[in-house]
């Protein structure tokens, strides 16, 4: 065959734009996970695939991270790159959320602070959502450090600035609002860089003023003050990503592919490679088999970018905890039931057994033929 | 009911077994299944599994073949009951077509790579 692997799917994600919905069990429970408004994480078949860190919480842990360590975060393995991709997806909307922790789910449209330099302001800020934009186009193989600087490198033009301004160009602003008194104006969104600099000390602008307090500005100022007196929060676990080498996966044949490394993603998630297997045969429909070099030999032509795809469905059900996510987890079997308790929060769970859906008869009658 | 051994009842045909093989397990009971399967070539199957028993299935066969410009069969599984069969690769499809038909989203699970 010259073609090239057959992936159904491709033509369809070629033209849809990849969408995503935030993890409905992770990032929905968290009051802080703004809506999800423009961007949602699924994959084209609707399967919810998000372990990239969505909550306010879990950005400021990597804002600190960003900050505090930014050059050392040399990640080879990212998770299948494509993780990091999502992430960055989430954030273009929310350049301001990045500083502050806070998520406001509307952008800002108008921003007090921004004076004469509003110009400038919003100038560096297209370029950099710009920037932004076109890595996260990339096939994401790229290792977070690049967009961490790119973080930081916002983060710190904008505290230059005095302010920040939201990433979403909205033509309808009229820069000479931005003037006006924040009471009046109530479609004016606190700009998050006021909230970022008055926060801690407990001076923050608004505190002052008769207006009634928006969400954001109280959940900022909540977890500004939670990580004050808690530095432990920010680093108790920060630095540590779950990275999965990407599958690897070859033709045997024609009919045949060969995912060679099951064995070490296996280990790698501390899960049983006859699980693993059994997974990722119901979900493909097909069958398959190991051959003496730990090699995972399937039926079907299948593309990296497809196994990955199952085997990140897996780690989303099977591996990573739905209280805390924390990939740490153990999976034992009970009575015919399979539970998975975390290591990092202690919780426990049933998942669901794997089981096969209905099988088509595909070739020939005759060859399946049983006695 | 005069020698019920002799029948060939499956005492389990009404209620499922709990742990059988059925999808009427715990919470997987009300999905529907959307699943892909590679053929020949750069041929594929869909399969949707687990239809409520409100609809029919003969119908909505019917209506995806003339949406989707495919064909497609019933089948009857002695397992999993009636299966719809559609060629090609039409999951986004199935699953777009039964969301903007008033069935909830999150009861339809998609498979495949």
């Amino acid at each position: 065959m010259t073609e090239p692997l057959f992936d159904p799917s491709l033509k369809k994600r070629k033209k849809k734009q990849v969408q995503f919905t935030v993890d409905p069990l992770g990032a929905d429970e968290d009051p802080t996970a703004p809506a999800p408004e423009t961007i949602e994480e699924t994959t084209v078949d609707g399967a919810v695939v998000d372990l990239g860190p969505s909550t306010t919480h879990e950005r400021m842990k990597l804002n600190g991270e960003a900050e505090s360590k930014p050059a050392e975060e040399e990640d080879p393995r990212a998770m299948f790159g494509d993780l990091k991709k999502k992430k960055k997806k989430k954030e273009i909307p929310m350049d301001f959320g990045e500083d502050s922790g806070t998520s406001t789910p509307i952008p800002a449209t108008s921003t007090p602070d921004v004076g004469a330099s509003g110009e400038a302001v919003e100038d560096l800020d297209f370029s950099d959502l710009k920037k932004k934009k076109k890595s996260s186009k990339k096939k994401a193989n790229f290792d977070m450090e690049a967009f961490e600087k790119e973080l930081k490198s916002s983060s710190t033009a904008d505290a230059a600035a005095g302010d920040e301004d939201d990433g979403e160009p909205t033509p309808a602003v009229d820069l000479d609002d931005d003037d006006a008194d924040l009471g009046d104006d109530p479609f004016a969104q606190p700009a998050a860089g006021e909230i970022l600099a008055g926060v801690g000390s407990g001076n923050e602008a608004w505190l002052k003023s008769d207006r009634d307090y928006t969400y954001p500005e109280l959940l900022g100022r909540f977890y500004e003050s939670l990580h004050l007196a808690n530095p432990s929060l920010l680093s108790s676990s920060a630095g540590k990503r779950y990275t999965i080498a990407p599958p690897s996966i070859h033709r045997e044949g024609t009919k045949k592919s060969i995912f060679a490394n099951v064995t070490d993603i296996c280990k790698k998630m501390h899960r049983q490679p006859e699980h693993v297997i059994q997974f990722l045969f119901s979900e493909m429909g097909t069958t398959g088999s190991v051959d003496g070099a730990g090699q995972l030999v399937i039926k079907g032509r299948f593309q990296q970018k497809q196994v990955e795809n199952v085997l990140r469905r897996y780690i989303v059900e099977y591996v990573t905890c739905k209280t805390c996510k924390s990939p740490d987890t153990l999976l034992t079997k009970e009575n015919r039931i399979f539970f998975m308790s975390c290591e990092s929060c202690g919780s426990r769970r049933s998942v669901n057994p794997i089981k096969s859906g209905f099988q088509a008869q595909v070739g020939k009658r005759s060859r399946n033929k049983t006695g | 009911m005069s020698v019920q051994n002799l029948n060939s009842f499956d005492p389990f045909a009404e209620d499922g077994d709990p742990l059988g093989d059925s999808q009427d397990v715990g919470s997987q009971s009300e999905y529907i299944h959307i699943r892909i399967q590679q053929r020949n070539g750069r041929k594929t199957l869909t399969t949707l599994q687990g239809l409520p028993k409100q609809y029919d299935a003969k119908k909505l066969l019917k209506a995806f073949k003339k949406e989707f410009a495919c064909n497609g069969t019933l089948v009857d599984d002695e397992k999993m009951g009636q299966v719809i069969q559609l060629q090609g690769d039409q999951r986004a499809k199935i699953s777009t077509f039964l969301t903007e038909n008033g069935m909830e989203k999150a009861t339809i699970k998609v498979h495949g790579f």
